[in-house]
């Protein structure tokens, strides 16, 4: 009996563990998502077992622990590795037509779908 | 004569995705940030790999002009072809080459300097990775050159050197010069 309790008790303490250990990484794993592993193709830091993913997702734990918050996160990096490293890409010059193209086929696309209609 | 102009388009479209491809082919794969944003945080803390003390990139950075920042590993097998490039740098005596040891065991990182000879003026060792990170590295092997003066990131290179890397790396020291 006491050795079942004392299981139970050890049970619980690594699920307390795992909890309050998780409540941070959960927080990694957000910010992760958000990033481009810059070596991998196609996959974001979060996916990627890749040695600079894995040092990539010590350092948001880091930066975090420092008391730094998620923009603060971002811009270190960005001011390490340039705009790339995020997925979602701020509006500049340069990437002005990867926001305008979309809007621009969609209305090219209406007037098409439109003129097709009307002709009928 | 609709016929054929949908013909000339899918054509002239064929063609020049080849084109595109084509271009795409030669290169490469490795997205790099252009160098002028990217300044040294030299607050960088890390150990050395043959003392257990503490360091800073700014104490590790000393008087002479340039200094060479590179991340190795002994399991790095391009690391161990770019390292008599690094002995060849080393001798030419105005570089100061910082080592630094990329998630590495310490006992093979001194078999491999022992095995090799040592170009670096001072070793540190990175377990985690994340010193690398904080400089904006990729992986291993990577080559920074700094102006210690201004310091500055004149060059960096993704990758191991080869011949044409070492002449553009020592017509830099001298032009700086």
């Amino acid at each position: 009996m006491k050795i079942k309790i004392l299981v139970l008790i050890i049970f619980y303490l690594i699920s307390f563990f795992n909890l309050s250990h998780g409540a941070n990484s959960e927080k990694v794993d957000q910010i992760s998502k958000n990033l481009r592993c810059l070596i991998c193709q196609g996959q974001s830091v979060y996916d990627s077992q890749s040695d600079f993913a894995l040092s990539m997702k010590i350092l948001i734990q880091n930066k975090i622990d420092e008391g730094k918050n998620d923009e603060q996160i971002y811009d270190f990096l960005k001011s390490k590795y340039g705009e790339w490293i995020v997925y979602d890409p701020e509006i500049r010059k340069n990437t002005v037509l990867l926001w305008v193209l979309p809007l621009i086929l969609f209305v090219f696309g209406g007037i098409l779908i439109f003129r097709k209609v009307s002709i009928k | 004569m609709v016929k054929n102009i949908k013909l000339i388009a899918v054509v002239f479209l064929v063609i020049a995705s080849f084109f595109i491809l084509l271009k795409g082919l030669n290169k490469t794969n490795n997205y790099s940030p252009n160098l002028n944003s990217s300044n040294i945080d030299f607050n960088f803390k890390a150990k050395f790999l043959y003392s257990n003390e503490e360091t800073t990139l700014y104490e590790l950075i000393n008087d002479k002009d340039f200094s060479l920042i590179n991340i190795w590993a002994s399991w790095c097998l391009p690391c161990r072809d770019e390292h008599p490039y690094l002995l060849n740098l080393n001798s030419l005596g105005k570089l100061n080459i910082i080592g630094i040891n990329y998630k590495d065991s310490e006992v093979n990182a001194k078999k491999f300097i022992k095995e090799l000879g040592n170009p670096y003026s001072k070793i540190v060792v990175d377990p985690s990775g994340v010193n690398s990170i904080e400089l904006g590295a990729y992986g291993v092997p990577e080559t920074i050159l700094i102006h210690n003066k201004s310091k500055t990131i004149l060059k960096k290179y993704i990758g191991p050197l080869d011949d044409e890397k070492l002449t553009e790396l020592k017509m830099i020291i001298k032009n700086e010069n």
